[in-house]
């Protein structure tokens, strides 16, 4: 007898046995004949510099903070949910139970949300926003002058 | 008895493989003619009648491309990137109930692979280890592009994992179970979770958009920033791991949502279909006939959400990424807490008082 875990271990192993079939297959079959410039790392076609560890936002590392928090809060609220609205407790309890699993779930959630306050407040949602750069030309034409030209020959 | 049941197993399994892959390769299909449509082209149709086989021509493609590992890369990460992306993709479908159950010399066999009690938290499970397979293939590529593409594809990933585990939270609150097929018999005929459920499958499916990394929400593959993102350094097979990856997550969601939302193989008028057919062919072939209409039901709904995301790819512009992560943070994540407090009291004080009314 297969219990419910074994059938999703032999579809694991069904889809582990597809992928390396996949993969064997295309290797036997493909022509294979590197050269330096096939293996040097795709640069816009420019010679590569360095290697990949380059500085990137810090602010991809605080929102994964903020994730392993609401995460957890979200395991929690999981077995919460199936349990809420079971309606033997509700009707051992006279009724108190969903009032109560809620208000409990209230204040639980109500932290959460005060720690996602604090953090918007503090601005560490706000990712930096790309502010565009209008080009200032110094020129010795005011710029008046292509609007009387603009208005001279303006079609009507 | 063993061996029968084993058999059986493995012939759903190969079955439902089988079909999302076949799926997964037609959706490549329809996307082009689905683009070409809406851009007033014509679409491939070259291969065979109406470009059918070109999904066939391009899988070929796929197994003949020369393939390199580039000198700097880590070998064996950048073999298991596309390997991880394209299992979890998978994985997902094992727990999905495509149909009711088919009825043969005394056996009855469920259209699913695995009854599992879990089901919901499953698939929500293998679907957040699919950023594995992305940040993985993205870091051991050793190239600029992919580490960025692979850091959005993650904060992004994880920002919309949130909203869409609340969204599945407030469907538990009203149904009760984990289990996928047990959230989908409680919807029976036209009595479906949209109904009661509209917030929470706005949030659900603007979440699926982001997790499946599709248009709108395509930025770790922008490639106007970023050339291909985390697959700029990849050819061949494991290149197509990646898009056919993408392509088998959008099945698996929009089957997910039709089976959350739009009462997966239910339909309206189904008892009347059925009492007609166990009537006319006999209880055996009839609940088999029965079952295969809702099977057919449940592929239609699954494959016009698939239509739906390419309608969207073709008609939305990309967002910005301060847009995507105020728009999950800012927007999502606060009205799906939101939704949980309204179904709460919904449950509890308005369900009483219809089902009192109704008495």
């Amino acid at each position: 007898m297969l219990s419910d875990f074994g059938t999703i271990f032999l579809f694991i192993l069904a889809a582990v046995a597809l992928v390396s079939m996949m993969l064997g297959m295309a290797r036997l079959l493909r022509p294979n004949n590197p050269n330096e410039e096939k293996l040097s790392t795709y640069e816009s076609g420019e010679e590569p510099l360095g290697n990949a560890n380059v500085q990137f936002n810090v602010r991809f590392y605080v929102v994964a903070l903020i994730f392993v928090l609401f995460d957890v809060e979200l395991i929690f609220l999981f077995p919460w949910a199936v349990v809420f609205g079971n309606e033997d407790l509700i009707q051992q309890t006279n009724g108190q139970w969903g009032w109560f699993a809620l208000a409990e779930m209230t204040v639980f959630v109500g932290i959460l949300v005060l720690g996602l306050a604090y953090a918007w407040a503090k601005g560490y949602l706000d990712w930096v926003r790309p502010e565009p750069k209008t080009p200032h030309v110094d020129s010795p034409v005011p710029t008046s002058l292509y609007q009387q030209v603009n208005e001279k020959y303006k079609k009507s | 008895m063993e061996l029968t049941e084993f058999i059986i197993k493995a012939i759903v399994i190969a079955v439902i493989f089988g079909l999302t892959l076949l799926i997964a390769m037609y959706s490549t299909y329809g996307e082009r003619k689905v683009a070409a449509f809406i851009q007033d082209r014509i679409g491939p149709n070259r291969a065979g009648p109406f470009g059918m086989l070109q999904p066939l021509a391009d899988a070929g493609k796929m197994f003949f491309k020369e393939d390199f590992i580039p000198a700097q890369a880590n070998k064996w990460l950048f073999i298991a990137g596309p390997a991880l992306a394209m299992l979890t993709a998978l994985m997902a479908s094992a727990v999905i109930p495509f149909g009711h159950t088919l009825r043969y010399d005394g056996v009855e066999v469920a259209v699913q692979a695995v009854e599992a009690n879990i089901g919901i938290l499953y698939i929500f499970g293998v679907v957040s280890l699919g950023v594995y397979g992305i940040m993985v293939g993205g870091w051991a590529s050793n190239n600029k592009f992919s580490l960025l593409g692979a850091i959005r594809a993650a904060s992004q990933n994880i920002s919309y994992e949130i909203a869409m585990g609340m969204a599945i939270v407030a469907i538990l609150m009203m149904t009760g179970s984990l289990s996928l097929r047990e959230i989908v018999d409680q919807q029976h005929s036209g009595n479906w979770n949209i109904w009661y459920q509209p917030l929470g499958f706005i949030i659900f499916i603007t979440c699926a958009f982001a997790e499946c990394n599709r248009t709108p929400f395509d930025l770790p593959e922008c490639e106007t920033e970023l050339v291909g993102g985390y697959h700029t350094e990849y050819s061949s097979m494991k290149l197509g791991f990646y898009l056919f990856a993408e392509y088998i997550n959008m099945f698996i969601s929009s089957a997910v949502i039709s089976a959350l939302y739009f009462g997966g193989y239910n339909y309206p008028g189904m008892d009347w279909v059925y009492t007609q057919l166990t009537g006319a062919f006999g209880e055996v072939a009839g609940h088999n006939a029965a079952t295969l209409i809702g099977t057919a039901v449940f592929f239609g709904k699954a494959l016009f959400f698939v239509f739906f995301y390419m309608w969207v790819r073709w008609t939305l512009p990309r967002f910005r990424y301060d847009q995507l992560m105020n728009l999950g943070w800012k927007g999502l994540i606060p009205l799906a807490i939101l939704n949980i407090i309204i179904t709460g009291t919904g449950v509890l004080f308005l369900e009483p008082y219809f089902t009192a009314l109704l008495k």
